[in-house]
């Protein structure tokens, strides 16, 4: 592969599955289009959602999901001792994403809403960063494609790799939406993490937060524009919770 | 001739989750075979306790990453009839398109990159992209058409942003449908050159007879709704869903077995043409009538069969759909409605097979109970002893322990299990 006539080496890439949807990996397969040229910069060694080869050996692990259960951990520490670079992928692994919504009830009476008598293991659901360093992360539920391309060509061309800073409000004003809070609905765009393209928005329906919070997000002035508005703090806070990635501000707000 | 060996299979590869084959083999006879998902489970059916109905399908949806529109829907379809919401007509017309994306996208997903390597002798589709570059390209290029109709209809082709209660809170623009109608015409003839490819490919025979179940109108092939049939002659009421399931929990499993009127049933795309054939597209049954398949077929590896003629129904019908939004103003696509106490199923016929959400909510609006019946939940029973069949028969034909392997590996991937999925 040559990019402005320098050689460049493929990276090899291991991706990971833990206690998620999948859909973060899935978003791999994606864009069909760019897909031969996104592969041509990838060395797949282990990917078992895609393929039976299962090798060792891999300089870049993506690890999609939560943790909830002891083998995950061990399975995430040994990931993490072959690769050289861990990227957190996805929300679940960055923040602990909807799986934490379970978090709040005690862990008997969820494990008998579901499975009655049988016996079964499971944790509070938690981020891969309560167990292992991680390097990178792409937050997202999904993550974008585009965003993991970027990141990709900028690990093949030993190039910077950032996420925006700024809130989703400044991306859904670029494509020119009506503010929700003007029709009267609680979104978290103003404090949540750009890159998405305020994809949710702009289909009208509520920013969630799943890329977490923006950088240096004023939240006393968020809650105050909610109560300004007539808007309901309940529902707010339903809200913030729902990916995990706000627990700072819930347990600010107490 | 005294022959032990065991199978066991790790985390099964080109599968969606986590699930293990294990096959114990004594003296040349079969001792044992389980089909174990190993799945850590997430506790949807908990996260779903007290939160508002409208925020139930943006969580639900995250039960999948490959049928997430069809869980949306099943949550919306269950909270519609559990409040009595009732949505206009257009809108019910954008989400059959949003299922038929995402059923193209997820069919094209498992027949050329999951299953296909298994005919070919491949780890995976990647060296295809060599050896049978067109073939590749068809199942890409049809992929993609199926996340556009996700994307135009949704907001998104993974996790869907438009389906809301009481209709979808944005119509997909003129223009991006009619781009679609000529990417339909564009594509239709690499389905067409596909579909000749995999009537190169040799699907294993083998036949356990089994119990097929999905909904079933008699009018149009089903999708959203519907009555709940099976190949046994049982009929019932969508909102019976209980009675068709019959959960019960097996000790090597973290996924629950189910069970109708035999030891197993199955769903999906073979079960959906079982019961359904009369109602699929005339290129549909060209194409079934090119493979021999007719109803009722008992052979699980001609699921991928099925999924294909699938396609072919789905690509026409699309067809029609864009056809008539073209002929809309697209404005009617939102019921307003007020939260109510009460309780529904929905049920909807995702990729791999009828999928049930069952929904109770108080006069609040929020979600007092919850509880979601998988397509791949339906189907585990039916793997894990056409497994034990496949095994048995196998070795009495003299075949060894790579070939066994085999063939249990592409059995269990005919049903394009979505083992995350299932165990919710």
């Amino acid at each position: 592969m040559n990019h402005l006539g320098f050689e460049l080496e493929k990276i090899k890439i291991g991706s990971f599955d833990f206690t998620c949807c999948e859909g973060c990996q899935l978003q791999l397969a994606n864009r069909e289009s760019h897909l031969p040229d996104f592969l041509a910069l990838l060395d797949i060694r282990n990917f078992r959602e895609i393929s039976s080869e299962r090798l060792d050996d891999y300089d870049i692990a993506l690890v999609e999901g939560s943790i909830t259960r002891s083998d995950e951990i061990r399975r995430l520490k040994s990931i993490r001792e072959k690769a050289k670079v861990l990227v957190a992928f996805g929300t679940c692994a960055c923040f602990g994403g909807v799986n934490a919504l379970k978090n709040k009830f005690p862990q008997e009476e969820t494990i008998r809403t579901v499975y009655k008598d049988k016996l079964v293991e499971t944790m509070p659901a938690a981020k891969i960063s309560d167990f292992v360093t991680v390097d990178y992360s792409i937050p997202g539920c999904p993550v974008s494609k585009k965003e993991v391309e970027e990141v990709v060509v900028g690990l093949v061309t030993r190039s910077l790799v950032t996420l925006p800073k700024y809130p989703v409000c400044v991306e859904c004003k670029q494509r020119l939406n009506t503010c929700l809070f003007d029709l009267g609905e609680v979104c978290l765009g103003p404090i949540s993490r750009a890159g998405c393209d305020a994809v949710c928005p702009s289909g009208k329906t509520v920013c969630l937060g799943c890329r977490g919070p923006a950088e240096g997000v004023n939240y006393d002035s968020f809650t105050e524009l909610v109560k300004e508005k007539g808007l309901s703090t309940e529902e707010m806070n339903e809200k913030l919770a729902f990916y995990n990635g706000f627990t700072d501000y819930l347990n600010h707000e107490g | 001739m005294k022959v032990d060996f065991n199978i066991d299979i790790h985390h099964l590869p080109r599968v969606e989750g986590h699930g293990d084959i294990r096959i114990s083999v004594r003296n040349g006879k079969l001792a044992d075979a389980k089909w174990a998902v190993v799945e850590t489970p997430r506790f949807f059916e908990m996260m779903v306790k007290g939160l508002s109905a409208e925020r139930v399908p943006f969580l639900t949806s995250r039960i999948c990453g490959i049928c997430s529109i069809s869980h949306s829907l099943a949550s919306i379809r269950s909270l519609e009839r559990a409040m009595q919401i009732t949505p206009p007509e257009t809108a019910k017309i954008i989400r059959l398109l949003a299922m038929h994306g995402e059923t193209l996208q997820s069919h094209a997903l498992h027949l050329f990159f999951l299953a296909a390597p298994d005919f070919m002798g491949t780890p995976s589709a990647v060296p295809l992209l060599q050896s049978h570059p067109e073939v590749v390209e068809a199942g890409l290029m049809l992929k993609e058409l199926g996340n556009e109709l996700s994307i135009a209809t949704t907001g998104r082709a993974t996790h869907p942003v438009s389906l809301v209660l009481g209709g979808v809170s944005k119509a997909p623009s003129k223009q991006r449908l009619t781009e679609i109608r000529q990417m339909i015409a564009d594509r239709k003839p690499m389905l067409d050159r596909a579909t000749d490819f995999f009537m190169t490919l040799r699907v294993p025979e083998f036949v356990r007879e089994t119990e097929f179940i999905s909904l079933h109108d008699g009018e149009s092939y089903p999708y959203i709704g519907g009555n709940l049939v099976s190949t046994d002659g049982v009929k019932r009421d969508e909102n019976d869903y209980l009675a068709m399931t019959n959960e019960y929990t097996v000790d090597f499993s973290t996924s629950k077995f189910t069970r109708l009127s035999r030891e197993s049933s199955a769903a999906g795309a073979l079960a959906r043409f079982n019961n359904n054939y009369e109602q699929l597209s005339p290129r549909a049954k060209e194409a079934a009538a090119a493979f021999g398949l007719e109803p009722v077929c008992h052979n699980p590896f001609m699921n991928n069969i099925a999924q294909l003629v699938e396609c072919h129904h789905i690509i026409e019908s699309t067809e029609a759909i864009i056809d008539r939004l073209l002929g809309d103003d697209l404005r009617d696509i939102k019921t307003d409605y007020k939260p109510k106490a009460g309780a529904a199923t929905g049920a909807v016929e995702a990729p791999r097979g009828v999928l049930y959400h069952y929904m109770e909510t108080d006069e609040q609006g929020k979600v007092v109970k919850g509880d979601c019946i998988i397509p791949t939940t339906q189907n585990n029973a039916n793997i894990h002893y056409d497994l034990n069949a496949l095994a048995a028969e196998s070795l009495a034909q003299g075949k060894g322990e790579k070939e066994v392997e085999k063939l249990c590996e592409m059995l269990v991937r005919s049903y394009d299990p979505c083992i995350s999925c299932s165990v919710h």
